[in-house]
């Protein structure tokens, strides 16, 4: 177990690591231009002086507002439509092509319509990544509730379940792995949105530094803001992992009980 | 880990089962008052349900047609009395049972499960395959049904807790269904459906997925249950020696669409042990008219003539 432990742990760093390293000696030698693509070693003064003089920390924090905000307002009604497109057919047949159409509209293409209907403020970023992420999560909790073996009903209705007991323990523990499927996929949806967002329609926030660092050819302080963006995913996808273990602690767990 | 085999052979031969035994009675008693009081003091064949059939059918509509899974059922289980059903694949003997349990309604037909005091049966049925909720731990499941009946948390807990011991899984009360065997699944199920104390217990093939001595040890501990509470019980098994063992009487399907093709009578005296009913010499009769008369019916199902041709 313990030498499991620490195989993962090295697997888990080997690869940015190893990344860097050959991104590292490419700059150095000028195999690439270290013009476009600075050492990384370099980049380390760059984040200092973002942190100290330029409000990095700011930057970050108001886009995992943006994101956790948003994902809250998407995900949690997305689990009720879900849960009751999963319960019931006719909700089912009645939404399914509305989801379907939806869902496959790239979702920064209605960010004009959300800035139209919730103004540029903060309210509109925190839409427009409910949005994109709601039917995603929606249609994983369905199937996921489509996925429960017929049996249990059986089995819960035969001792006396009721409607009502049929979900709570039934329905909604059985379909909480595909949630959390949901749930992992919406995590990346509302990064790459809120980038996007911040891109086209914001004042601060990762996003918005990374255009401005482009725009003006800050291209390490640029590097900075796409490594923080990768890292803020990583943390973000290791807290919902850790949620999980609590919530779904049946998938979780190993072959020791 | 202990072998499971060790486990089981521990836990019937201690005092704690005995113990048990008596206990349950009593807790019973104490858990749910409305219902028990009459059951456990008396504890005579009348204290379980009754089952009468009348011309039951059932028949399945599907896109590709319709499919009749059981025809002209004419059955009385007498209140107590331990009822197997033996029959080809596929001749409606799970169909029946989830019938009886309420889970599904005849097409044709009359279906009645009474108590002859008149209150309203209780059934529970130990369902074929993996049925236990993957999202709640051994314990977890054997309370369930205690849960659903208000029970509070201690009590059910506790009460599960004897239920796990006495099919030999106490050690593993907090381990998760995908963590444990198949055998020790199903002996969780079994106890699951113990746990609500029904006077109907229904049983699709619960120790199909067991290996032989577990077997044995589960089929007397079954035996004991039943004699000491009076359930009424409707087994399925493909296991004629299985059949031999528990029964009162054996109802012999016939291959698809599933009838009743005889009812045999089985006369060994109670309580049974299974070392007696099989040195009994006519355990070898019974034994041969049961199977001649399946093998026919497996052989009209096609199952055996189809698989050599
Ligand atoms: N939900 C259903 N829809 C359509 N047909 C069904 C359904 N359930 C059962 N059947 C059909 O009814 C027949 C009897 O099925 P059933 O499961 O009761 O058989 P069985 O006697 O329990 O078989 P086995 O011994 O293999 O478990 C089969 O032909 C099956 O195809
Ligand atoms: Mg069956």
């Amino acid at each position: 177990m313990r030498r499991r432990r620490s195989t993962e742990l090295t697997l888990t760093i080997a690869g940015p690591v190893i990344l860097l390293l050959v991104w590292e000696v490419l700059s150095r030698t000028e195999t690439i231009n270290p013009l476009f693509w600075p050492p990384p070693s370099s980049l380390w003064e760059t984040t200092k002086t973002l942190f100290l003089e330029k409000d990095l920390l700011g930057d970050i924090g108001i886009s995992l507002y943006r994101i956790i905000a948003g994902f809250l307002v998407g995900t949690v009604p997305g689990i009720a439509l879900g849960l009751v497109m999963g319960l019931f057919w006719p909700m089912r047949i009645f939404l399914m092509p509305l989801a379907s159409a939806i869902y496959a509209v790239p979702k920064i293409a209605v960010l004009p319509l959300v800035i139209i209907m919730f103004g540029i403020g903060e309210l509109s970023k925190i839409m427009i990544v409910a949005i994109s992420i709601f039917f995603l999560v929606a249609l994983n909790t369905m199937s996921g509730v489509l996925a429960i073996d017929t049996q249990f009903r059986d089995v819960a209705r035969n001792l006396g379940a009721s409607r009502w007991e049929l979900f709570w323990t039934v329905a909604l523990p059985g379909s909480l792995p595909a949630i959390f499927t949901g749930m992992r996929l919406s995590l990346g949806f509302a990064l790459v949105v809120i980038v996007g967002t911040e891109f086209l329609a914001a004042d601060k926030g990762i996003g918005f530094m990374i255009w401005q660092s482009y725009q003006t050819l800050r291209i390490q302080q640029m590097f900075v803001g796409l490594v923080i963006t990768g890292i803020m995913g990583w943390a973000l996808t290791l807290l919902l992992d850790l949620i999980e273990q609590v919530v779904v602690p049946w998938r979780t767990a190993g072959e020791e009980a | 880990m202990p072998s499971p085999y060790s486990m089981v052979n521990k836990r019937i031969n201690t005092p704690t089962v005995m113990a048990y035994v008596k206990g349950t009675s009593q807790s019973s008693a104490h858990d749910s008052p409305p219902r028990q009081p009459a059951l456990v003091k008396s504890r005579t064949v009348d204290s379980g349900a009754r089952v009468v059939a009348r011309n039951v059918g059932r028949r399945f509509t599907t896109a590709s047609g319709s499919v009749d899974a059981c025809v002209d059922i004419d059955l009385t289980v007498e209140p107590g009395s331990f009822c197997v059903v033996v029959g080809p694949s596929g001749c409606g003997k799970s169909t029946l049972l989830r019938m009886v349990a309420g889970l599904d309604h005849p097409t044709t037909g009359t279906l009645d499960v009474s108590r002859l005091d008149g209150r309203a049966p209780t059934n529970a049925m130990v369902f074929h395959g993996r049925t236990l909720f993957p999202w709640l731990t051994l314990q977890q499941n054997v309370a369930y049904g205690l849960k659903l009946s208000g029970m509070d948390r201690n009590a059910r807990l506790a009460r599960a807790r004897e239920l796990l011991g006495m099919v030999g899984l106490v050690d593993f009360q907090r381990a998760w269904p995908h963590q444990v065997s198949e055998g020790m699944r199903q002996r969780t199920s079994i106890a699951r459906a113990l746990a609500v104390n029904p006077d109907l217990l229904l049983m699709d093939e619960p120790f199909g997925a067991l290996d032989e001595q577990i077997r044995y040890l589960l089929q007397e501990e079954l035996l004991r249950i039943w004699e000491r509470t009076g359930k009424t019980v409707i087994f399925v098994t493909h296991s004629i020696d299985e059949a031999l063992i528990l029964a009162d009487k054996i109802v012999v399907m016939s291959a698809h669409p599933g009838t009743i093709r005889e009812v045999i009578d089985v006369p060994f005296p109670r309580p049974r042990f299974m070392t007696e009913v099989r040195s009994d010499p006519a355990f070898a009769d019974l034994f041969t008219t049961a199977w001649s008369i399946l093998r026919e019916e497996v052989e009209t199902g096609g199952a055996f003539t189809e698989g050599t041709a």
